[in-house]
């Protein structure tokens, strides 16, 4: 291994332009004659749109334009759109409700754009929204899922009969009914998984230039996927052909899910600058993020787990109601079925499994993929009726676990999944050990000394990443592929840039990507630059989600190289007058086997371009390859985390006092970034299981509506992690990598909870557990005796 | 439009603001300093955090006529002239404390506001319950945590200035 190779800790390329405050986000970015743009909100959850007058606010000083949905749809913009056909289970497709980018018959959440007015200035332009006069007929709102099908219920899409979208279902139910009737011994859960908000802390943003000269469309916008957006402008909304379409994603400051979908905002600035031939920059403020951004999770689940009477897992099945909001959002409809019922087997070797979905719409905003999407959500599901069963039978939490895990592979789930590589007792063992377990006992009767109770909970989680490939969700009802793409260009010079179709909002691709280059072509780390996010400069790729970037991205990188060693292996035949099947590549140089004849890799790379030692008949000059690559199987990234928690007995508040993960994430290229991906996610967990929670009112009002409301993790709120891996190697993509930024998300909700419910002595306790859930659980709870 | 002065990095600029002009937009838009971000509205997540006669405030929620006189240190004003990086700075690089990016200038910024009140050995319990004011969303904190510890350290040891200095 090189110093600056694969598994290599390398620091990042990116990070000077960060620390020295010389990052270029899309707001930092500033167009001669830029306008600003403020949107007219709809402050009710669900009413009819009377009459928009915009008279007063044009009188406004250094308003531009003031524009409405029924502008828009006068102008004939098209909807937005979900992407993921979804059949229900009679066989009949998913309900899409339209979206239009701005609304003008009615409004369906609080934060519904209804007008845009462009000003000379944000403050001008906001100044002037205010005086947007929009004449509502308030409807009655429903935001409760549990509640959207009722009989009587508002409906709020015309001809979407009781707000259901989907009726979903996965698996064999016959056999997982006379599984049931079976077993020994059925544990039964009912699980809210609370809703979250994303809240990157870069705001979206979006600037539109039109340039009636050449009649193109530049969009600057904080997007994980720039290119799909760009082919969803295109081709659905219908703004430009997609040649006439620029999308650049420069610095974007995270994402986690909520920056991969197309948003309205981005809709209305592009039009706006055609309209008004003058660039638009909106950037949201933080509580048009909490009112706007796709939202994750929100499920209403009832789970049962049959066991016989030696724990053995006999049978699973889950009936869950998904919330997904007022609109469809981009790819809202595969999170609650394909990145979650599939997933519902975990670690373990369940003969059947039966999972329903109901999606339903709510008058709130669209929920869609959040770190982790439909992951966590089955892993809570999983490892709580794991962990509940294991205590109802008086069973070692581990020791059930273990009677149940997958042991030899490959292994069909009754869910779809086929997992190719793993070994879940080592990861198990690796924490068990490393968390010292065998010492919680003790470390319990001294907390109750000074009045806490300590509780352990685990998480054996598997995920199902890299999210591909391309006909096996083609055949799921994704409307795209999800293969990835990469260039690699050499110069002359001998220096290289790669092109890629993934999008980096923190992952540290400028670095890892260039980690895999530099020890493959045996040239210096330094010498490699990653190009990505400008739809003009890359070519088509699908961006950043689902911990695809290395498990996809670079093995399109690595194909690329296999192209580019093969060419220039011709190149240094002609240099060295050898045959070309005498020539070996290695550190950099190529050689003629078995002579001192050699040329340096620069030196080949010149010679591909000056193209004086070969004929244009002989060789086609140049030195640059491209590849698609579409790997042949999901990756299985896998692992155990044990959190430790101290609850204090007067005031239910919760302390993690230790967090050991360890995960198997197949090869990995930069220890120090895998590590940091793990944090960032386990905080992400943790935050869900302790702290966030959004929280409609009743009549669609977002009560947690500002970071002073809906709590983020601070500092203080969380432990330094232990953090460690094993590795079984993917074998559906040939670096052998599966991922890992998603896995501490998904793992760390159910430890958590696993830990506070082993502490408090009973099951009943909801997310997000704050002092005050905590508290009201033990009142009604017996703690465990220290063991 | 009132007329507002003030130091910025060691330099004197002006600017004709409207009164309701924050800080942030003064920095961000009229002098094109870019690296102090907005990322919550109200005070909470620290992305706008620069010292104002050397003490961290959020500029987010205070106006730039408020400043009038001030001497204002931003994330551009730390490496020395000559590129050399702050000691905190490099810390950041150093540990990994930092994915996105756009939380960071903040978080350096108030990282030398806790040294200057606690010193150049900060305990990991310090450190977190002094970050309270910032929020991170990528890294979890942890390394964060350990580059503020290892900043502080090599402050003291470098004799390195303090920022608002």
């Amino acid at each position: 291994m090189s110093a600056t190779g694969i598994g290599a800790t390398v620091r990042r390329k990116e990070d000077f332009r960060f620390i020295t405050g010389q990052g270029q986000y899309t707001d930092d970015v500033v167009r001669p004659g830029e306008t600003r743009a403020a949107f007219v909100r709809s402050p009710h959850a669900s009413a009819k749109i009377k009459s928009v007058d915009a008279g007063a606010a044009k009188k406004m000083p250094g308003v531009v334009a003031v524009l409405t949905g029924f502008d828009l749809a006068k102008d004939k913009i098209g909807n937005l759109i979900c992407g993921w056909m979804i059949h229900s289970k009679d066989g009949s497709p998913m309900k899409m409700a339209p979206h239009p980018a701005l609304a003008s018959g009615t409004v369906n959440h609080v934060g519904d754009a209804v007008a845009v007015v462009i000003g000379e200035t944000l403050a001008q332009a906001r100044d002037a929204a205010e005086k947007v006069k929009v004449d509502y007929e308030v409807l009655t709102a429903v935001v409760d899922p549990a509640k959207a099908q009722a009989a009587g219920a508002p409906q709020i899409h015309p001809d979407i009969a009781k707000n259901t979208i989907y009726q979903w279902h996965l698996g064999d139910a016959k056999a997982t009914d006379a599984a049931f009737a079976a077993a020994k011994h059925v544990t039964k859960l009912d699980i809210v998984n609370n809703r979250l908000v994303p809240n990157a802390i870069e705001p979206r943003a979006a600037l539109a230039e039109y340039d009636a000269g050449t009649d193109n469309l530049t969009l600057w916008n904080t997007s994980q996927n720039p290119h799909v957006a760009r082919l969803v402008i295109a081709a659905f909304v219908g703004m430009a052909p997609e040649h006439k379409l620029r999308v650049i994603a420069p610095d974007v400051g995270g994402g986690f899910g909520s920056k991969i979908f197309i948003y309205p905002e981005e809709v209305v600035c592009l039009w706006a600058s055609r309209k008004v031939k003058r660039p638009v920059k909106w950037t949201a403020d933080r509580s048009e993020s909490f009112l706007t951004d796709a939202h994750g999770r929100d499920h209403v689940t009832h789970a049962e787990l049959a066991l016989d009477a030696n724990g053995k897992i006999l049978a699973l099945r889950a009936k869950t109601i998904a919330n997904l909001g007022a609109y469809m959002s981009t790819f809202s409809s595969s999170v609650p079925t394909y990145l979650y019922g599939t997933l519902l087997s975990g670690q373990y070797d369940i003969p059947s499994i039966y999972c329903e979905v109901d999606a339903v719409y709510t008058n709130t905003a669209p929920v869609d993929a959040y770190r982790g999407a439909g992951r966590p959500e089955a892993t809570f599901v999983v490892e709580r009726l794991v962990e509940v069963a294991a205590r109802q039978m008086g069973i070692e939490p581990t020791e059930l676990r273990k009677r149940n895990f997958i042991k030899s592979f490959p292994h069909q789930t009754p869910v779809i999944m086929a997992y190719d590589a793993g070994d879940y007792l080592a990861s198990l063992k690796k924490a068990v050990e490393a968390a010292d377990v065998k010492g919680f006992a003790k470390r319990k009767r001294e907390a109750v000394r000074h009045g806490k109770l300590r509780g352990l909970g685990y998480s054996t989680y598997i995920e199902a990443c890299g999210i591909a490939p391309s006909q096996a969700v083609g055949s799921l009802g994704a409307g795209v592929g999800l293969w990835e793409s990469a260039e690699v260009r050499v110069n002359p010079t001998g220096s290289v840039e790669v092109l890629t179709g993934c999008h980096a909002h923190g992952q540290g691709h400028e670095t890892t990507f260039a980690q895999l280059v530099s020890e493959r072509l045996g040239i210096p780390f330094e010498n490699v630059s990653i190009v990505h996010g400008d739809t003009d400069k890359v070519q088509f790729g699908m961006g950043t989600y689902g911990s695809r970037s290395g498990a996809v991205g670079m093995s399109a990188i690595v194909k690329a190289l296999d192209k580019v060693e093969a060419k220039a292996k011709k190149v240094a035949a002609f240099m060295l007058e050898a045959a070309e099947s005498d020539i070996e590549f290695k550190d950099g140089k190529f050689t003629v086997a078995g002579t001192d004849k050699s040329a340096a890799f620069a030196d080949v790379a010149l010679n591909a371009y000056i193209a004086h030692k070969f004929t244009g008949a002989e060789l086609e000059p140049g030195l640059k390859e491209t590849s698609f690559y579409d790997p042949t199987n999901f990756t299985f990234p896998a692992g155990c985390h044990i959190c430790e928690v101290e609850v204090d007995i007067e005031t239910g508040k919760t302390e993690i006092v230790n967090w050991t993960a360890v995960d198997d994430f197949g090869t990995v290229i930069n220890p120090m970034i895998v590590e940091g991906q793990v944090h960032g996610g386990i905080a992400q967990g943790v935050g869900q299981a302790l702290l966030e929670g959004a929280v409609y009112s009743k009549e669609g009002q977002l009560v947690t509506g500002s970071m002073m409301d809906y709590t983020m993790p601070r500092a203080h709120d969380l432990p330094s992690f232990h953090v460690g891996l094993t590795e079984t190697k993917s074998p559906s993509n040939p670096l052998g990598i599966k991922g890992c930024g998603e896995a501490g998300a998904i793992a760390a909700p159910a430890a958590v909870i696993n830990a506070i419910t082993d502490a408090i002595g009973t099951e009943n306790l909801a997310m997000p557990a704050t002092a005050n859930a905590v508290w009201t659980a033990l009142q009604g709870a017996k703690p465990r005796q220290a063991a | 439009m009132p007329a507002v002065s003030m130091t910025v990095n060691g330099k004197p600029v002006t600017g004709d603001v409207e009164a309701r002009t924050l800080l942030v937009q003064f920095l961000r838009e009229n002098l094109r300093l870019t690296g102090t971000h907005v990322g919550c509205d109200t005070s909470q997540c620290g992305a706008c955090v620069v010292h104002v006669d050397g003490i961290a405030a959020k500029s987010c929620t205070l106006l730039a006529l408020q400043c009038e006189g001030a001497k204002i240190i931003t994330i551009e004003g730390l490496a020395e002239p000559g590129g050399a990086l702050h000691p905190m700075q490099e810390a950041f690089r150093e540990n990994h404390g930092l994915q996105c990016g756009y939380c960071t200038p903040g978080m350096i910024m108030a990282a030398l506001d806790i040294v200057r009140r606690r010193g150049n050995d900060l305990d990991e319990h310090t450190i977190r319950e002094q970050l309270d004011g910032n929020i991170c969303r990528c890294t979890g904190y942890h390394n964060i945590v350990k580059a503020i510890a290892a900043g502080a350290k090599a402050m003291a040891k470098g004799g390195a200035r303090q920022a608002a200095e």
